[in-house]
C-alpha cells in the first residue's frame, strides 16, 4: 500500500465543520430502479444548452443521444433508459441559473433496452490524445463534483497549457455529502483506471489522488487498488479535514503549494483537477462504452428516514429517489440540492436529479438561522476566508452597489463557500449578498459589452455610408470628365439620340 | 515673526498665481470629457434625446445645452452615473422606456427597404422587394424603424 504523504501547502482560513457523514455510509450504494418517467434537462452543464435531436413520439433506447452540444462549450445528453419521448417543454429544475429549463420527458417502457455501441473502437492506449478527447466528448461527461464543466473541453483547454500535475479530487469537504467517499470505497479500481485514461489524454506522468483524513476506508481501498495496479505514476495523498479544502484552487494550493492567480485557472500553475466521480465516469465510457447515464448521490439529513447513497439514473425525480431511500421523516422543512454550505434550497421535489446533483439534503430546521444584526466589524469573516478576501468590506460595498470597489476588493474571486456566513456573529447572509452583487457586476459588464458592440456597428455603418457617397461622387466626376473629353460634338450626338428616343415613346 | 508671515504670504501668492495660470492656460480638454460621457451612454443611437446619436448628445451634455436625464434606454442608472461624472445633481428620468427589440411581421413585409436604411446599427437584413428581418441580437431597441414602415409591420417586443 502506498503510504499517504503529508508534505502539504498551507490553506488560509477554512473551518472544521461537523461532518454528519456516518449515517449515510453504513450501507453500500443502492441502485434506484427505472422510474416511470424521466425528466432530462438540456442544460446540465456549463456552456450553451444542447440542441434536442429527437422529437415527440420517438422511441429511444438507453444510451441514445437525445440532444447534441451546440456551440463551443457543451456536452450531449443521453437517454438514461428506454422509452418514448412524450414532451419537450420547460419544467422546474434545480439549476443554478433560473428555476425552469427546457427538458426532454421520456415515459419509460421498463425494458431498459440499451442501444448497440457504435462499431469497434480502438483501445484508448492506441489512440492519439486528440482522438481520445473527441471520444470523451461523446460520452456526455461533465465535472461531477458539482461544477458540471464539460470534461472534454476542460481537458482540451489544459492541452494548450503546460500541465505537469493531474489532481484527482476525493476531498469531499462539505458536511453530509458522502457520494465520492462511497465511490472510492466500492469502485477504487475503476476510479484509478479513469485517472490513467486522463493521464494518457493529457500525456503527463504524475497524478495525485487526494483524499481527506476523515475517510480511512476510502484511503485503504484506494491504497489496495494502487498496490494491485503497481502504477507508480499514481500517488495517494491525504489532506487534513478542513472545509473548503476540496475547492479546486484550494486543493491545488494544498497539494502543490502553488497559488492559482486571481481570475486564473489551475492550468495557469500547471495543474488540472478532476473529481473522482468524473474519473470513474470516464472509465465507464472509454472502457465499457457506457455514457454518463447515472450518478451516485447522497440522500441525507435529519429529515430522511434512512440516509444512504444511491445510484440513480439522470432524470429520475428527487421525489422518486427519496421514496426509494425510505421517504421523509415526519415534518421535513427544507429540501436542499447539494450540500448545506453551497447547495440550493428548492421548493418542490418534482425536480429531476441532474449530472450536478451530488446530494439531496432534507433538514428539519436550518441551524444557521438567527436574527440579522448590524456588522460589528469583528473581522472573523476575514480570518476564515479561504481566498483571503475581506468579506466585511465587500459587504459594505455590495450594500452600496459600488462596482469599482467590489472589483478592487476581489469579489470575483469569492468561491461562495459560505464560511463567512457561518462565523458571522451578526448572522449576516454575506454569501447571498455576494452572489447578488456578482450578478449585478455581470449584468453591468454585459450592458457595457452590448454598448461597445452597438457603437462599433454604428461607426462601421457611418463609415460605409461615407464610402458609398465618395464612390458615387467619384463615379459622377468620372462621367463628367469623359463627356468633356469627348468634346461638344459627341455631347450634341447624345442629346439628339435622347430626344429621338423620347419622341418615339 | 514678520519674516515668517511674509514667507508664508509669498508662498501663498506664488501658489495662487501658478494655480490661476494653470486653470486659464491649461483647460481640461472637452474632447476627453465628451468621450467619457459617450462611454456611459448605451449607444443605441436611438435619437430619443433629440440629438442625432449618442455622441452628439454627449457633446451637448458637456457643453451644458442638454440635461442629463434625456436618455430613456440608459435609464436611471445612466442619469446617476452622468451626475457622478459631471458633478451635477441627479434628476429623475424624463421618459421611461422598457428594453425591447423590434420584430418584423414577415408575412406583411413588402420589401421597401425604408426600415433598413434608417437602422443605425445595420441590424436589419433585406434587399429591395425581398422580405426583411431583424437580427435580434444586434437590435438596440431604438424604435427608429417603426415609423418609416408603410405597412406597419414592425412592432416592439419587450425583453423578458
Amino acid at each position: 500500500m502506498t503510504a499517504p504523504t503529508y508534505d502539504l501547502g498551507k490553506l488560509h482560513g477554512g473551518l472544521r465543520l461537523p461532518g454528519h457523514k456516518a449515517a449515510s455510509t453504513t450501507k453500500p450504494i443502492q441502485d434506484v430502479p427505472v422510474p416511470s418517467q424521466l425528466i432530462l434537462p438540456i442544460t446540465q452543464h456549463v456552456g450553451d444548452p444542447a440542441q434536442p435531436v429527437v422529437s415527440m413520439g420517438d422511441h429511444v433506447l438507453k444510451g441514445q443521444v437525445l440532444a447534441e452540444p451546440d456551440g463551443t462549450l457543451g456536452a450531449p445528453v443521453h437517454a438514461s433508459s428506454s422509452g418514448t419521448v412524450v414532451a419537450i417543454e420547460p419544467r422546474p429544475v434545480s439549476g443554478r441559473y433560473g428555476n425552469k429549463a427546457p427538458c426532454i420527458i421520456i415515459d419509460c417502457d421498463g425494458e431498459d433496452r440499451a442501444i448497440e455501441p457504435a462499431g469497434n473502437v480502438e483501445h484508448y492506449t492506441r489512440l492519439q490524445p486528440e482522438a481520445l478527447l473527441q471520444q470523451i466528448l461523446r460520452g456526455g461527461i461533465v465535472g461531477l463534483g458539482g461544477a458540471v464543466f464539460p470534461t472534454a473541453q476542460k481537458l482540451m483547454q489544459a492541452r494548450t497549457c503546460s500541465i505537469d500535475n493531474l489532481i484527482l479530487n476525493g476531498v469531499e469537504c462539505e458536511p453530509y455529502i458522502t457520494c465520492d467517499d462511497m465511490l472510492m470505497r466500492e469502485r477504487a479500481a475503476e476510479t484509478l483506471s479513469g485517472a490513467r485514461i486522463l493521464m494518457h489524454a493529457l500525456q503527463i506522468e504524475s497524478c495525485f489522488v487526494v483524499v481527506e483524513s476523515d475517510k480511512p476506508e476510502a484511503l485503504h481501498s484506494l491504497g489496495d487498488a494502487m498496490a494491485e495496479l503497481g502504477d507508480d505514476r499514481l500517488i495517494l495523498k491525504q489532506v487534513p479535514t478542513i472545509y473548503p479544502s476540496g475547492g479546486e484552487d484550494q486543493l491545488v494550493q494544498l497539494v502543490t503549494s502553488r497559488e492559482v492567480p486571481s481570475g486564473g485557472l489551475p492550468t495557469d500553475v500547471g495543474c488540472l483537477v478532476q473529481n473522482v466521480g468524473t474519473a470513474a465516469a470516464i472509465h465507464d465510457w472509454i472502457e465499457n462504452r457506457e455514457p454518463l447515464l447515472s450518478r451516485i448521490t447522497t440522500v441525507a439529513g435529519d429529515g430522511i428516514v434512512n440516509p444512504m447513497n444511491v445510484r440513480a439514473r439522470i432524470g429520475t425525480t428527487i421525489a422518486d429517489v427519496v421514496e426509494f431511500s425510505g421517504g421523509y421523516s415526519e415534518h421535513p422543512d427544507h429540501l436542499i440540492i447539494g450540500g448545506p454550505m453551497t447547495g440550493k434550497s428548492v421548493s418542490t421535489d418534482r425536480v429531476p436529479l441532474v449530472k450536478a446533483t451530488n446530494s439531496i439534503l432534507v433538514v428539519l430546521k436550518t441551524s444557521f438561522e438567527g436574527r440579522q444584526l448590524s456588522c460589528i466589524r469583528c473581522g472573523d469573516c476575514a480570518s476564515v476566508c479561504p481566498v483571503q478576501l475581506l468579506p466585511q468590506q465587500l459587504y459594505w460595498h455590495a450594500c452600496a452597489d459600488d462596482e469599482n470597489k467590489l472589483r478592487e476588493f476581489g469579489l470575483t474571486d469569492c468561491i461562495e463557500c459560505g464560511c463567512c456566513d457561518l462565523v458571522c456573529p451578526s448572522h449576516i447572509p454575506l454569501t447571498a449578498n455576494f452572489r447578488i452583487a456578482k450578478g449585478r457586476i455581470q449584468e453591468l459588464a454585459d450592458e457595457k459589452a452590448r454598448a461597445v458592440r452597438a457603437r462599433e456597428r454604428f461607426e462601421a455603418r457611418n463609415a460605409r455610408l461615407e464610402r458609398e457617397k465618395e464612390d458615387r461622387d467619384a463615379e459622377l466626376a468620372r462621367q463628367k470628365e469623359s463627356a468633356k473629353q469627348a468634346g461638344p460634338a459627341a455631347i450634341a450626338e447624345i442629346l439628339k439620340r435622347k430626344q429621338k428616343k423620347s419622341e418615339e415613346d | 515673526m514678520w519674516v515668517a508671515i511674509a514667507t508664508i504670504a509669498l508662498i501663498a501668492l506664488a501658489a495662487g498665481l501658478s494655480l490661476s495660470f494653470a486653470s486659464r492656460r491649461l483647460p481640461p480638454s472637452p474632447g476627453d470629457l465628451v468621450e467619457q460621457v459617450n462611454d456611459l451612454l448605451p449607444q443605441t443611437q436611438c435619437a430619443q434625446c433629440g440629438y442625432p446619436g449618442c455622441r452628439p448628445y454627449a457633446a451637448a451634455v458637456v457643453e451644458g445645452t442638454a440635461a442629463i436625464n434625456l436618455c430613456p434606454p440608459g435609464g436611471e442608472a445612466t442619469v446617476q452615473r452622468l451626475a457622478g461624472l459631471l458633478g451635477r445633481e441627479s434628476i429623475p428620468l424624463a421618459k421611461q422606456l422598457d428594453t425591447a427589440v423590434a420584430i418584423i411581421d414577415e408575412s406583411l413585409c413588402i420589401g421597401c427597404v425604408h426600415c433598413r436604411n434608417v437602422c443605425p446599427v445595420d441590424a436589419i437584413v433585406g434587399a429591395p422587394n425581398f422580405m426583411h428581418t431583424i437580427i435580434q441580437s444586434e437590435c438596440t431597441g431604438c424604435e427608429l424603424c417603426v415609423a418609416p414602415c408603410p405597412v406597419d409591420c414592425i412592432s416592439m417586443s419587450a425583453l423578458a
